[in-house]
């Protein structure tokens, strides 16, 4: 099995490698499938003070100076820290399929 | 060359002809003596390996799964509660699939504290996914070493082996016990070499998450590596006697079960001093056989079932008790036996927990129990010497 290899599509056991082992790291795990709620920003009241970026625990928060954060919803599990902690609560959760 | 030596030197000189590159060992009584020789043959420039100090046996057992994802062929030995301290590694290195091999000197888990002979620290491991020898005597425990190397590192393969020696009995009881050439060893077993392993060179993850849609297929290729080692345990066994000239019987040694009227069945170094007690039997004219379990994990299925039809009443002695009902031996051996039409009659004897002797009278008395067996058994587990029971 080479390098390559590893990152193909594992459809029975016997594609899987002997030993548990990836040649990516864990970003690869796309876990945003878990959640139930997801995160949605109303531009209009977010002051871009990046609170929901540095408390996202999954590091699914992308923010860059002075523009309004984007929600990485293959890796945000739901958790809904991010609207806990908005001091302008800009975040609505939503329930997963409600809105486009 | 033929040296006198313990079961305790016998598993370091095991370690030392295998060429074992890392060892990581925190000693504790009855295994003290290997760790102190593996690091005198270390001091000494005779063992060519790093020798790593740690606190405790589950940090022996991490650096050991750490140094075997390099590639390096790794050693360990430990005992009773420090065997029960490393659990949980034991799980994670078989489920990492590195041949890591460990010496485990049987001993009694307290309290009440004993250092003697036991087999249920061995036993509480038997659902790690490592594989497991009991052994009957020091030449034994040194080749099961060699065996478990050129098994385990094997690519299909891939697992783990507790080499099991008993407490004082073997461990520091002295033999002879020949030790192959280094050079000859290497001719039997090559370097392991893994496709995958820890090299900043070309960096992996090793045991990452998986979702579960592929968790259990992991699960399924270690069965299906311990499924395959049961013909490997019997494989390696023939390949070790052409190169070597010797063997240990396979996964279970038939002993004088030929025309039997009953058959005991036991594991570890009781079935040395069996062996004698049939020997004697037999010349009195009474009919009795030994199996002796060498090979218990994988469970040798096979061979158990070869058990139905060579004796009418049998008797399964073990040296350990699980709390539940029957021995642990004699659960396995039980289910095995379940399916076939002529299973004899099967009598679980609990022997020798915490060293209790288990003379060639006791098991002559175990013997003559198990030939007046009746259909229709009373009871079908029986404790044996335990002063106040069943007529002891």
């Amino acid at each position: 099995m080479t390098r390559e290899q590893l990152k193909g599509v594992y459809k029975t056991y016997q594609d899987l490698p002997l030993t548990p082992i990836t040649s990516v790291n864990s970003s690869a795990n796309q876990t945003g499938f878990w959640k139930t709620f997801k995160p949605v920003l109303d531009s209009s009241k977010c002051i871009k003070c990046a609170i929901c970026w540095k408390f996202c625990p999954d590091v699914a928060v992308r923010m860059k100076e002075d523009v309004f954060p984007e929600f990485d919803l293959r890796h945000c599990k739901g958790c809904g820290i991010c609207a806990n902690e908005c001091p302008k609560q800009a975040i609505t959760m939503v329930m997963e399929g409600d809105v486009e | 060359m033929k040296m006198v030596m313990t079961g305790n030197y016998a598993s370091a000189y095991g370690a030392k002809v295998c060429r074992a590159e890392v060892i990581s060992a925190y000693p504790i009584t009855p295994q003290t003596s290997i760790v102190e020789k593996i690091a005198t043959l270390c001091s000494s420039g005779e063992m060519k390996a790093k020798f790593v100090k740690v606190e405790s046996e589950h940090s022996a057992m991490a650096a050991l799964i750490s140094a075997s994802m390099t590639g390096a062929r790794t050693y360990t030995a430990t005992s009773s509660h420090g065997l029960l301290l490393m659990h949980e590694l034991l799980i994670w290195a078989a489920g990492a699939r590195t041949p890591v091999v460990m010496s485990n000197v049987c001993r009694a888990n307290g309290p009440p504290w004993s250092v003697w002979a036991d087999h249920h620290d061995a036993i509480a491991q038997r659902d790690t996914g490592w594989m497991q020898v009991f052994c009957e005597g020091n030449q034994e425990v040194l080749d099961s070493i060699i065996m478990a190397y050129k098994l385990g590192e094997r690519e299909d393969i891939r697992l783990p082996s507790i080499i099991n020696e008993d407490a004082f009995i073997l461990s520091h009881t002295v033999e002879p016990v020949d030790v192959p050439e280094m050079e000859d060893v290497d001719s039997f077993l090559p370097p392991f070499n893994p496709r995958f392993r820890l090299d900043v060179n070309e960096p992996y993850g090793f045991g990452s998450l998986v979702m579960p849609d592929m968790y259990m297929e992991f699960r399924y290729k270690i069965n299906e590596a311990m499924e395959a080692a049961r013909q490997g345990w019997r494989d390696v066994e023939k390949d070790f006697e052409r190169h070597f000239g010797r063997s240990h019987g396979g996964l279970v040694e038939f002993y004088k079960c030929e025309g039997a009227d009953a058959i005991l069945i036991m594991a570890g170094s009781i079935a040395s001093t069996a062996k004698d007690v049939v020997d004697d039997l037999r010349a009195k004219g009474k009919k009795v056989g030994l199996a002796r379990i060498r090979v218990f994990r994988p469970f040798p299925v096979e061979e158990i079932r070869k058990l139905a039809g060579m004796a009418n009443t049998m008797g399964m002695c073990d040296h350990s008790y699980t709390f539940g009902h029957w021995g642990p031996m004699g659960q396995e051996v039980r289910g095995a036996l379940y399916d076939m039409n002529d299973r004899p009659l099967l009598m679980n004897y609990i022997v020798g927990l915490g060293g209790k002797d288990m003379t060639p009278g006791v098991i002559e008395k175990i013997y003559l129990k198990t030939l007046a067996l009746k259909g229709g058994l009373d009871h079908d587990i029986e404790w044996i010497g335990v002063k106040g029971h069943g007529g002891w």
